[in-house]
């Protein structure tokens, strides 16, 4: 489910981290306005952290499958902490899980808070939850909400992995059955992840009752329509922005086994050093099959010529032996950091 | 159970390196949080082909790591068992793109099969430079320096409670499944249902623990913000370190390798 650095491209993830920075910084502000009153909740909201971590050790046997799975979260937050601080506690347990266990990275976390943390707070729990679970009085229609919430937001999740891998185009999967898998995995996910949320929310209910609030719906609603509008006016026009329609992709695929027409002179300069700068060349979503723009003339590696193999060798020997130098020579300096102020450490 | 108890070592493993005192855990924090967050994107912005063009970049985890002492093991460790998403995706390349990219000695290698090496060394770098930051800075370090690149004060105190705290429950989570298994030995895992209970069990414990950890830090007056201590001013070796970050990462986009070194073969033959 985590989305992960090897797929996603720099436009891509820096359009996720603005949009997650947007919505953060928004969240810490909620927090901290009504933090005032409440201010019992930043040591919950960071012990509420932990438990996600700790609910996700508990793997459990999916019903009729046989595979195992565990409790992702999000939902259970929104529904104990509200949107605002559920955000706020997903983007740490996201956060925590890049730099430690190497789920996503950090390019990619942009991505991951949008996907797991941002659709769950702001679409689905405002959205399907609330209005679903009502006062959440009936034990019913919290399994209802539950399971539907559940379902829409890992089928959102999975829908922003495959959009933002097929942004990226770093893969030549195709769209179709990529989309298919992902959101049939993780439809079954979802039930499950509605089920024990329904599960955890109502034995609570039943230990700590003040614990889960029983919200009256009513003008709530107007301003998360609102807050649902800007969301998809501006997160998802990120997609659209850096992905052609339709008829314009199709038509790049077509083209793209076409070579392209060797550019001359100081054109062909200005752009081989202009893709050379870039850091970004993947910006105008280019086909990675298709048409290496003006650049095509020079020899690089991946056309299939005699020299390049003996070049693609020597260039990884040399990369090699550079990565290798830079390393001894760090170790080097280390220990002569080491050895200089105090006495030799021994063994080493 | 074991497994799970060797799970949580290895969470802590990798801040305890960063408590030693090398000279990588003395540079600062927020130049290497920037540095691994640019060696991310310069590995991202690398096309499918470019392979070879990657590997440069690898000095940098390389180099950090070994200021910093890190083992190897703990890093590639964790890296391969995050892998299973990114090579599950990037092990269709070679099946959908069997363009040829070039002969080698009478073997024909496909663009796919060059795409998914490449997705796999970026995997690698980019997951790396995060994994060799924490090992060589720490987790407390790395959140005071987000607090001094201007995070909100919310974040910045979520994320510290929220650390501090994943030992304490995840070793409630383990001594409750070590129960289970006690109880039930026909089953190795709990049913969903029982899950459930269970997991609601650990919330409650969770929220009473949320409660005697506010109490206490009323009890030290805590007005709702964790004061953090302001490191020193940037030294020498702070931007001798961002200026060889600045190089590498400028060397590996503006020289091409490969391309390189073909023409100078070119030239001689």
């Amino acid at each position: 489910m985590h989305m992960s650095d090897a797929l996603v491209s720099p436009a891509v993830g820096a359009a996720m981290w603005v949009a997650a920075a947007a919505f953060g910084s928004h969240a810490a502000r909620q927090v901290e306005r009504h933090g005032g009153e409440d201010e019992r909740r930043l040591p919950l909201m960071g012990v509420l952290g932990a438990f996600v971590f700790a609910a996700q050790m508990v793997n459990f046997t999916i019903p009729g499958t046989g595979s195992s799975g565990h409790l992702a979260g999000g939902l259970l937050l929104a529904v104990l902490v509200g949107p605002h601080a559920a955000f706020v506690v997903m983007a740490s347990v996201l956060a925590v899980q890049a730099l430690f266990f190497a789920d996503g990275g950090l390019l990619a976390l942009g991505c991951n808070v949008v996907n797991m943390g941002l659709f769950t707070s702001y679409l689905v729990y405002p959205l399907v939850w609330q209005p679903l679970a009502g006062d959440g009085r009936s034990r019913r229609r919290v399994f209802l909400a539950s399971i539907a919430a559940g379902v829409l937001a890992l089928q959102l999740g999975a829908l922003g992995v495959v959009l933002e891998t097929m942004t990226s185009g770093v893969t030549t999967l195709p769209f179709r059955p990529f989309a298919l898998l992902m959101q049939s995995i993780h439809l079954a996910i979802g039930v499950v992840e509605g089920l024990v949320t329904a599960l955890i929310v109502l034995a609570l209910r039943q230990a700590r009752p003040e614990l889960v609030p029983a919200r009256a719906t009513g003008q709530r609603v107007v301003a998360t329509f609102a807050v649902a509008a800007a969301l998809t006016g501006g997160a998802l026009s990120w997609f659209a922005s850096t992905r052609p329609d339709g008829l314009e992709w199709a038509t790049a695929r077509a083209a793209g086994e076409g070579a392209p027409a060797p550019a001359s002179g100081a054109r062909a300069l200005l752009a081989s050093f202009q893709e050379r700068l870039a850091l970004l060349p993947e910006y105008d979503f280019r086909r990675p099959h298709g048409a290496r723009s003006l650049d095509a003339d020079a020899p690089r590696w991946g056309s299939p010529r005699a020299g390049s193999s003996l070049a693609g060798l020597v260039g990884a020997a040399l990369s090699v032996g550079f990565v290798m130098s830079i390393g001894a020579a760090a170790r080097a300096l280390r220990r002569r950091a080491a050895g200089e102020p105090a006495t030799r450490r021994a063994g080493r | 159970m074991g497994r799970l108890d060797t799970a949580l070592a290895h969470l802590g493993a990798l801040d305890a390196l960063a408590a030693r005192d090398t000279p990588a855990s003395r540079l600062d924090a927020r130049v290497k949080a920037l540095a691994a967050l640019a060696v991310a994107v310069t590995a991202a912005s690398f096309g499918r082909g470019d392979a070879l063009r990657l590997l440069p970049l690898a000095a940098w985890p390389v180099a950090l790591g070994a200021l910093g002492d890190v083992p190897w093991r703990a890093v590639l460790l964790r890296l391969a068992i995050a892998s299973p998403f990114a090579l599950g995706v990037a092990a269709f390349e070679p099946l959908l793109d069997r363009a040829p990219a070039f002969n080698w000695g009478g073997v024909t290698v496909s663009a796919g099969a060059v795409a998914f090496v490449t997705i796999v060394l970026k995997f690698a770098l980019a997951l790396s430079a995060a994994l060799v930051l924490v090992a060589t800075t720490g987790f407390d370090a790395v959140c005071a320096a987000l607090a001094r690149l201007g995070a909100p004060r919310v974040v910045v105190t979520q994320l510290l409670l929220l650390y501090r705290y994943l030992f304490v429950l995840a070793e409630e989570a383990i001594r409750m499944l070590r129960a289970h298994a006690l109880r039930s030995p026909d089953r190795p895992r709990p049913s969903a249902r029982t899950a459930g209970t269970l997991l609601g069990q650990l919330l409650l414990r969770t929220l009473g623990r949320g409660e005697r950890l506010h109490a206490a830090m009323r009890c030290r007056g805590f007005d709702g913000e964790l004061r953090l201590v302001r490191g020193p001013r940037l030294g020498k070796a702070d931007l001798a370190f961002a200026g060889a970050t600045a190089l590498l990462l400028a060397g590996a986009r503006l020289v091409d390798l490969p391309r390189l070194v073909a023409g100078f073969l070119g030239g001689r033959a």
